[in-house]
C-alpha cells in the first residue's frame, strides 16, 4: 500500500501530510507566591510539513519544545495561535474533526509503561481504539493478536499478559501495536525508543522501519539521539528555545550542518574513539530558559558566531540549499553579520 | 605488594544475591590500579549498579547477601565496623549519582552540605569548611560561586546541580570515585562538558574512578579501561582501545555492531542482537549470553574459561581464539 493509494488520500503524494503554520503555544506560570505571571515560550511560531511517506526528525535539547510540537499537533493541548493541517484540512476544523484526524494519527511515547493501563490486558488495550470507533469486538481482539505477532509477541503468550509482566522493550512493542490498531497514516514518535537498551532499541528500529515499508506510514520521530534520527530519518528539524533553526535532509543537516547549534550539538556526541576523544566541549552553559528567551536570535549567548547584531535581529528560516533552510544571520546574505555572504547582485 | 604498587581497588569473586534468590552480581572481579579510570558498561540489570554499590556497601543488608573479597585503599570493606565504613565513605570513597536532585538534601544550600562534610570528616571550622567549599565550586567551574553557594538544589539548573554534586563528592579529598550513570540524564552539550569535567579534575587530583554507563560513547571519552558486564558477570575486560577497537567477546560484538550511525545506508537494517537478557533467577548453566549468541555451540553449555587474547585483554568464552587451551570456568587475576 502506497500513500498515494490510500482512499483517505486527498491532495495526492504532492501535498504534504502535515502543515504546521506559525504554531505558538504559551505556557503562563506563576511566579512566586505573587499573582505576577512569566511565560513559558514553549513554541514561539515554528513551520514544518511532513511529506507523504517520510520520517521527518525533531531534534533538540530538553525545553526546545520537540515534545509540546508533537502534543500540539495531536491535539493532546490546544495551540494558542497557528495553522495545523493534515493532508490539506485543518485539524479539529468542519472537516476533519478531531475524532477523524485521531484515527488517522496516532502516537507512541517514551515511557512505555505509564501509556499503557495497567488493569487492562495486552490484547484488550491494544482493541481499546478501535472497539470506540466502532470494530466488533471479536474482530478488534483478532486484529490485535495479528498485530501482536506482526511486531514480534507471540499472541498466545503475550495477548492475555498485563504490562507489568513484560519486559521495557516488550511494552514498546505492545504501544507501537496499538497506535496501528486504527490503520493510521502518521505516527509520531516521541522519544519512543530512549529508553530501551542499546541491543533492544535496534531490534525496535528495524521493526518501525519494517511496519512503515509494509503500512505505508509516515513519521514524526522525535529524539535527542542524533546517530538513531540519522539512521532512521529523511529529514530532521533542528529545534532551539521553540523554534526551528534549521531543517533540511538528514544528509545535509547532519552533514553538513549550517546552523552553529547543529554543529555543536553534532560536536558534543562522544567520539566513541580512544585516540580522539573531545578536547572541548562544544557549548558553555546549560540551554537558556524559555521563560525568558534571549533577544534577537536566541542562540547568540552560546554561539560562537555570536556578534551584536545577533542580540537584535531575529533570523527567520531561510532556503540555503535544495529543500535545506536555517535561521541564522551568518548565513543570510545581505545580513549584517561579517560572515554572512554577499547578495547576488553585490557579488555580480 | 608495597602499598605504591597495591591497586586501589581488588574486588574478587564478588557476588550479590537480593531476596528471592535473584543473582544480580554473580562472581564479578576487578582491580582499579591508582589514578586508573574503569568504567563498567551494560544494560539495565547487568549488575554494574549493584557492583559499584557493593564497593562502597550501599546495598541495603537486609534484602541482599554480599559474598567474596572487596578491597580499598588497604582496608577490607566487608569487614569494616559502622564507625569505621562511616569515615571510609566520604573520605576514602565517594559517589556521583545519575539524579542529582535526589541525592542531594532539599531543605539544605549547597554551601552548608559540603561545609557539613568537610567538618564531619575533617574536624576544620565553619569557616574553613566554608572556604573549601567555596574552592571547591571554583574547581568545578560553577559560575559566581560565592552566590551559588547559598542557593538549594532545585535553585539550580540540571548542568549546574550535577557539578555541584561532584564539588560535595570531591570535597573531602577522597582517592576513589565511583560514579553511577552521572551524565545520562543530561542534555548533549551539557554531557560533554561533565564529561570531560570529570576527566580533568580526575587527572589533576590523580583520583581512580569507576564509572557506570550504558553509553559505551561516554565510557570511551573518560575511561582507561572498560569492563563489559552481561548478566552479573563481566565477558570482557580491556584498555578501552582494546575493547572498542578488537572486541572479543561476541556480546561486545554485537553491542558495537547494533548501534545505528550515519554510515549506514538509507534503509538498511540494523545488525541486532536477538532475545533480551535473562532473567537473574532463572540464569542459564555455562555462559548467560549463549541463547542469544550466534557463536554458541555446545560447548557454551559450560562456564567458560577467560582468555587473554593480549596483555591486559580478558575475556569470558569458549570462542574466542586459545579459549581451549585456557584453564576452563577459572576466572584468571586481572593481567
Amino acid at each position: 500500500m502506497t500513500p498515494a493509494l490510500d482512499p483517505r488520500d486527498r491532495g495526492g503524494p504532492g501535498q504534504p501530510l502535515v502543515s504546521v503554520r506559525g504554531l505558538v503555544k504559551h505556557f503562563p506560570i506563576k511566579k512566586g507566591l505573587g499573582r505576577a505571571r512569566a511565560v513559558v515560550q514553549a513554541v514561539d511560531g515554528i513551520d514544518f510539513d511532513i511529506l507523504k511517506g517520510e520520517t521527518l526528525g525533531v531534534v533538540g535539547e530538553s525545553g526546545c519544545g520537540k515534545s509540546t510540537t508533537a502534543r500540539l499537533l495531536m491535539g493532546l493541548i490546544p495551540h494558542d495561535r497557528g495553522d495545523l493541517l493534515f493532508d490539506g484540512e485543518a485539524i479539529g476544523g468542519r472537516d476533519l474533526p478531531l475524532r477523524d484526524f485521531r484515527r488517522q494519527a496516532q502516537m507512541v511515547f517514551q515511557d512505555s509503561y505509564s501509556s499503557l493501563n495497567p488493569r487492562m490486558t495486552i490484547e484488550a488495550s491494544i482493541s481499546f481504539g478501535p472497539r470506540v470507533h466502532g470494530t466488533p469486538a471479536r474482530r478488534a481482539i483478532e486484529e490485535a493478536r495479528a498485530l501482536l505477532a506482526r511486531v514480534g509477541l507471540e499472541p498466545a503468550r503475550f495477548a492475555g499478559r498485563y504490562p507489568h509482566e513484560l519486559s521495557g522493550g516488550q511494552r514498546q512493542r505492545v504501544n507501537i501495536a496499538r497506535a496501528l490498531a486504527l490503520n493510521p497514516r502518521l505516527v509520531v514518535l516521541d522519544e519512543a525508543v530512549s529508553a530501551l537498551d542499546k541491543s533492544v532499541e535496534a531490534q525496535v528500529l528495524n521493526l518501525l522501519l519494517d511496519l512503515k515499508e509494509e503500512f505505508g506510514l509516515t513519521y514524526l520521530f522525535i529524539s535527542h539521539d542524533l546517530n538513531v534520527v540519522r539512521f532512521i530519518c529523511d529529514r530532521v528539524a533542528v529545534m532551539y528555545l521553540g523554534r526551528v533553526v534549521e531543517i533540511g535532509p538528514a544528509e545535509a543537516v547532519l552533514g553538513a550542518p549550517a546552523h552553529p547549534y547543529t554543529a555543536a550539538l553534532l560536536a558534543s556526541m562522544p567520539s566513541l574513539d580512544p585516540d580522539r576523544r573531545t578536547e572541548e566541549p562544544p557549548l558553555a552553559g546549560d540551554p537558556p530558559n524559555p521563560i525568558d528567551p534571549p533577544s534577537g536570535c536566541r542562540f547568540h549567548p552560546r554561539c560562537a558566531w555570536g556578534e551584536p547584531v545577533c542580540a537584535k535581529e531575529d533570523p527567520a528560516l531561510a532556503d540555503i540549499g535544495p529543500h535545506h533552510a536555517v535561521a541564522c544571520l551568518a548565513r543570510q546574505p545581505g545580513a549584517a553579520h561579517s560572515r554572512a555572504p554577499l547578495l547576488e547582485r553585490e557579488a555580480a | 605488594m608495597s602499598p605504591e604498587t597495591e591497586p586501589l581497588v581488588k574486588v574478587e569473586n564478588l557476588a550479590v544475591a537480593f531476596r528471592g534468590g535473584v543473582r544480580a552480581v554473580d562472581g564479578v572481579d576487578l582491580t582499579v590500579r591508582r589514578g586508573e579510570v574503569v568504567a563498567l558498561i551494560g544494560e539495565s540489570g547487568s549488575g554494574k549498579s549493584v557492583t559499584l554499590r557493593a564497593i562502597m556497601r550501599l546495598n541495603p543488608e537486609r534484602t541482599s547477601r554480599v559474598e567474596g573479597r572487596i578491597r580499598v585503599a588497604g582496608q577490607d570493606v566487608m569487614a569494616l565496623p559502622k564507625r569505621a565504613l562511616a569515615d571510609f565513605r566520604g573520605r576514602t570513597v565517594a559517589m556521583i549519582f545519575q539524579e542529582p536532585l535526589l541525592a542531594l538534601d532539599p531543605v539544605y544550600t549547597l554551601g552548608r552540605q559540603i561545609a557539613e562534610a568537610v567538618r564531619r570528616h575533617e574536624g576544620v571550622s565553619e569557616a574553613e569548611a566554608r572556604a573549601r567549599a567555596l574552592a571547591m565550586f571554583e574547581r568545578v567551574r560553577i559560575p559566581s560561586p560565592e552566590r551559588r553557594l547559598d542557593a538549594y538544589p532545585h535553585e539550580m539548573s540540571g548542568g549546574m546541580r550535577q557539578r555541584a554534586m561532584i564539588a560535595l563528592a570531591l570535597a573531602c579529598r577522597p582517592q576513589l570515585l565511583l560514579a553511577d550513570e552521572p551524565t545520562t540524564a543530561l542534555d548533549a552539550t551539557v554531557q560533554i562538558q561533565i564529561l570531560l569535567l570529570l576527566r580533568e579534575l580526575q587527572r589533576e587530583l590523580g583520583l581512580s574512578a569507576i564509572f557506570v554507563t550504558h553509553d559505551l560513547g561516554a565510557a570511551v571519552e573518560v575511561a582507561d579501561r572498560i569492563a563489559v558486564m552481561y548478566a552479573g558477570r563481566i565477558v570482557e575486560e580491556g584498555s578501552a582501545r582494546q575493547v572498542v577497537l578488537s572486541p572479543q567477546h561476541p556480546y561486545t560484538v554485537g553491542l558495537l555492531k547494533s548501534r545505528a550511525d550515519g554510515a549506514l545506508a538509507k534503509g538498511a537494517r540494523l545488525v541486532t542482537i536477538p532475545g533480551s537478557p535473562p532473567d537473574l533467577a532463572r540464569r542459564p548453566p555455562g555462559c548467560a549470553f549463549a541463547p542469544r549468541c550466534p557463536l554458541a555451540d555446545e560447548a557454551c553449555r559450560r562456564d567458560p574459561p577467560v582468555v587473554s587474547p593480549a596483555p591486559g585483554h580478558r575475556a569470558a568464552c569458549w570462542r574466542v581464539p586459545g579459549a581451549d587451551a585456557a584453564e576452563p570456568a577459572q576466572r584468571a587475576d586481572a593481567a
